[in-house]
């Protein structure tokens, strides 16, 4: 063995046991306590039974069970459904605004990033509205005005299911998509060109394939959310008997009390939950690491335009149609049926009135705790989760440290873990198991908020830090600066941007959060979300409408509130 | 024998002129180079070319071919104009192998898969790539990426190769190296070249003629040699190497540095510009030597010992001038002083 290098054990003495481990094992203790422990939990309960022995067959079995079975099957038809028609849809819109000349197009881009921010529940509960068999506005007036003897659509299979879905996740591939075109080295398509191939070419066999790990992580990232989603399959999937895996795991959970055989079929559907999400994530993470080619370069023109000539104006009517169709239509359903006395009555002037929304905000008591609820858990989580994640990004992305891997792990985890997961890890980690029961309170769902949006702060904080450079910090120590100084007078004040933009992360989401809230909520703690869901379920269809309106009043302002913010923060 | 032609080719970007009635004529075989620095128009002047970008006026010809006119409404977009082009950012395909790569011009146009084969062999050869023809470009080194960009553009066997910055990515002993390279496809291959840059030993080493642009608007189009020894004006003058630009005025009859001594009696500007009062004075530090007696005298300010030469800041008058000598030569130390007689100074007026 050589001997330490004096400059390496200098270091080691100064960063010393103080501030590093400190850090560190705040870090690690943290992500155990929130993330490890629950899911860990939930593999224990899955394969380990009542005797504490390791019990696969009793795992097979459950699964077997034909709803169970079921659900996995529906978790994977709806998945692949809803990635398929998002990948299309999303990729065609992209390559439709960032490639062709057709007109207005960056308002197109806008409108077509809208969806994102909407509840996608919300969006099936306004679809509910307009298709369901018998009731919905738009099978009724084909049915009542035009004479047809069936409804023309039934939004209560897996069809409309996947339909609504793809209306609110496509964006995931849309942005993605559309940020490699933009960024893509415009000479790769030149040199296509001058080559002699004509703009058909060179999206087939240059532009495509070179976006095409852009386009399978969009993909992935869809995949992923959709096996987990709980809202849409809630409220359109259970009237016909449609479960997938997070709304069984919801059903078992709420219709048994927490009884040991459905906590059991809840963990083992849990556990196939996470095993799929961490391949998926493994094969997103094997797709961008080796295929994501360097296309990006410094040196740009404007890329070429493919001239749509006489297809300009269908295409232009085609995707105002689709906004039109997909977002306005719906979001003016919830405000119009908020507006009724009773769902079902046409949408004339006497019949609209401001009942509801005022009911809801001033005299219901279930719904106003609900606005109550939302904004303090949201705020709560947003600003505890963006201190923790800029602790925890720091020891990933800065520290040099023994025990960064165990944190680097962990790390990985808030990513890989669904809502339905971490609300059935807290319930099982936060009941009295360990001497602390939250069960029925708020924090309950404020435990689970945190685990749940973790990754969100993770991602926003680690790719600030990243820009700022370690040179940044040895000069700071150079002039004489504790490791402590260098952290607070020069790392935060250049992380503080990822830090905002963690919070409004978390904090706008939490407003319109649904799967994990749905399955801790006792009736004094609903959420926003629960309130609407429920009202809904309990056939107060245009008190949650209303509900539903002043979440999205609640969402877009708060949206805009935040743009305007971070706009004039960029520089 | 010109083969490419430019008739007062323009271009606007809004309110910018960004090449302004640009007159140009290359020969066949010729290697030409545009040079200048960024924003001078030249790369647009390259677009133009290669019909990456239209014209706002003029026309370009290539042979008999008409390439594009706005007169006559024409444009012939870039996929027909069967150039070969070299990117700065190399722009090789990542998700083909370096044979897919080169093959990919002639795959277009469809040719018998044995002339593909034979020709992509060729150009693969040409550029020592044969050996590495199945891996990927990601593989290589710049140097490498830059070789198949160039056997791509090779592949069809253009009459006109277009060059746009091909070097600027590469290290700096990479760079020479390439240019003779180049040099030495051109020579196998017989093309012409148009060569954009703002490298001035680049242009100097590779073209036959070179073409400075400042604005958008031609300084000077000459022979190397020429633009370095008879620069047009003070812009090139500058541009091309380094420079020393002394004041002088006329005055009583004989020419004196700006309050400052008279020049040497023999040192007079030519006829046309006798009639300026003020005029500048433009020399090349290495272009300067130390006398005992006549020339002017000055004062060092500094010296710096920087390997191959020594490199003096003298003061004369109220001006500073730049002398580099060989390190064996002789010279004064700081703080003493000294006569410099410029040995082959450029006169230009003073606002030029």
């Amino acid at each position: 063995m050589s001997p330490t290098s004096p400059t390496s054990s200098a270091i080691k003495k100064d960063s010393g046991f103080g501030a590093a481990q400190i850090i560190l094992t705040l870090s690690i203790g943290i992500l155990v306590v929130v993330v490890a422990v629950p899911v860990l939990l939930i593999f224990l309960n899955a394969f380990w039974d009542n005797n504490n022995d390791f019990n696969l067959a009793a795992v097979v079995k459950v699964l077997s069970e034909p709803d169970t079975y079921q659900a996995l099957l529906n978790s994977i038809i709806i998945a692949c459904g809803t990635t398929l028609g998002s990948t299309a849809v999303g990729t065609f819109f992209a390559w439709l605004v960032t490639r062709t000349d057709l007109p207005y197009k960056k308002f197109m881009k806008g409108m077509f990033l809208v969806p994102f921010m909407l509840p996608s529940f919300i969006g099936a509960l306004a679809w509910k509205m307009l298709l369901s068999p018998r009731a919905g506005y738009i099978n009724r007036f084909f049915m009542d005005t035009l004479g047809f003897d069936n409804p023309i659509f039934n939004i209560y299979s897996y069809a409309g299911i996947v339909m609504v879905e793809i209306m609110y996740l496509f964006p995931f591939v849309f942005i993605q998509v559309c940020g490699a075109l933009e960024h893509m080295d415009p000479t790769l398509e030149e040199s296509a060109r001058i080559s002699g191939a004509g703009l058909g070419t060179i999206t087939r066999k240059i532009t495509i394939p070179l976006v095409l790990p852009s386009i399978l992580s969009g993909a992935l990232l869809i995949m992923l959310y959709s096996m987990a989603h709980f809202g849409t399959v809630a409220v359109l999937g259970i009237e016909n008997g449609i479960f997938n895996i997070p709304t069984l795991i919801y059903e078992k959970i709420h219709q048994s009390a927490g009884s040991f055989e459905s906590i059991r079929t809840g963990t083992v559907l849990a556990s196939v939950l996470v095993i799929t999400a961490a391949f998926i994530i493994w094969m997103q993470n094997k797709i961008l690491g080796k295929g994501r080619y360097q296309i990006i370069a410094g040196k740009s023109f404007r890329p070429m335009e493919l001239k749509l000539r006489g297809l300009r104006i269908p295409l232009l009517i085609f995707c105002l149609a689709y906004i039109g169709f997909t977002i306005v239509l719906p979001t003016a359903v919830i405000f119009l049926v908020g507006a009724l006395p009773t769902y079902g009555l046409p949408f004339t002037l006497e019949n609209l009135s401001l009942e509801n929304y005022k009911f809801i905000l001033f005299d219901f008591k279930v719904t106003r705790d609900a606005i109550f609820n939302s904004v303090t858990l949201g705020l709560a989580a947003a600003l505890i989760t963006m201190f923790a994640g800029v602790m925890i990004s720091y020891v990933i992305v800065k520290m040099k440290v023994r025990g960064k891997g165990i944190l680097e792990f962990l790390g990985m985890l808030p990513f890989s873990v669904p809502g339905s997961v971490i609300a059935l890890g807290v319930i099982l980690a936060w009941s009295g198991k360990f001497g602390i029961n939250l069960y029925n309170t708020v924090w309950i769902i404020l435990v689970a908020y945190i685990a749940r949006y973790m990754a969100f702060s993770l991602k926003a904080n680690s790719a600030a830090l990243e820009q700022v450079h370690d040179s940044l910090v040895e000069a700071a120590r150079a002039c004489g600066a504790t490791m402590w100084q260098a952290l607070r007078d020069i790392v935060l004040p250049l992380v503080r941007p990822g830090m905002l933009a963690a919070f409004f992360l978390i904090f706008l989401p939490s407003l319109r959060e649904l799967t994990v809230s749905i399955m801790l909520y006792a009736p004094t703690t609903r959420t926003i979300g629960v309130a609407i869901y429920t009202l809904n379920e309990d056939g107060e269809t245009v008190r949650s409408a209303a509900m539903a309106g002043v979440a999205l009043i609640l969402i877009i302002v708060g949206q805009t509130l935040i743009n305007r913010f971070t706009a004039k923060h960029k520089r | 024998m010109s083969y490419v032609r430019l008739v007062d080719v323009t271009k606007r970007f809004g309110e910018v002129t960004a090449v302004n009635k640009l007159n140009l004529e290359i020969a066949k075989g010729e290697c030409f180079s545009m040079l200048g620095p960024s924003g001078c128009g030249k790369t647009t002047t390259l677009r133009m070319v290669a019909g990456f970008e239209d014209l706002d006026d003029g026309e370009i010809h290539v042979g008999e071919r008409l390439l594009s006119s706005k007169k006559k409404g024409y444009y012939l977009p870039p996929e027909k104009r069967d150039f070969g082009m070299v990117f700065q950012a190399f722009a090789v395909w990542p998700h083909l192998s370096i044979y897919e790569n080169v093959a990919f011009p002639l795959r277009i146009r469809k040719l018998p898969s044995a002339e593909i084969d034979s020709r992509t062999k060729t150009a693969l050869k040409a550029t020592n790539l044969l050996d590495v023809a199945k891996k990927s470009p990601e593989d290589l080194s710049g140097g490498g990426k830059q070789r198949v960009a160039l056997a791509r553009a090779l592949a069809i066997n253009p009459d006109v190769m277009l060059l746009d910055e091909p070097l600027s990515s590469l290290d700096p002993h990479l760079r020479e190296e390439m240019r003779f390279e180049i040099k030495d496809l051109q020579r196998q291959f017989g093309f012409s070249i148009i060569y954009v840059t703002h490298d001035q030993a680049e242009a100097m080493a590779l073209s036959d003629r070179i073409l400075v642009m400042k604005l958008g608007v031609v300084q000077q189009i000459d022979t190397p040699m020429n633009i370095y020894r008879r620069p047009a004006n003070k812009f090139v003058f500058s541009f091309i190497g380094l420079h020393n630009f002394l004041e002088v005025e006329r005055k009583e009859g004989a020419y004196r540095l700006l309050a400052g001594e008279a020049l040497d009696k023999n040192l007079t500007p030519p006829q046309d510009l006798a009639t300026e009062a003020r005029l500048t004075l433009a020399s090349r530090p290495s272009e300067i030597d130390f006398v005992d007696d006549g020339g002017i005298s000055g004062r060092v300010i500094r010296k710096s010992f920087l390997g191959e030469f020594v490199d003096y800041q003298i003061t004369v008058g109220e001006q500073t001038v730049r002398v580099q000598k060989g390190r064996r030569t002789q010279g004064p130390e700081k703080d003493e002083n000294c006569r410099l007689q410029l040995l082959h100074p450029v006169w230009y007026k003073v606002d030029e």
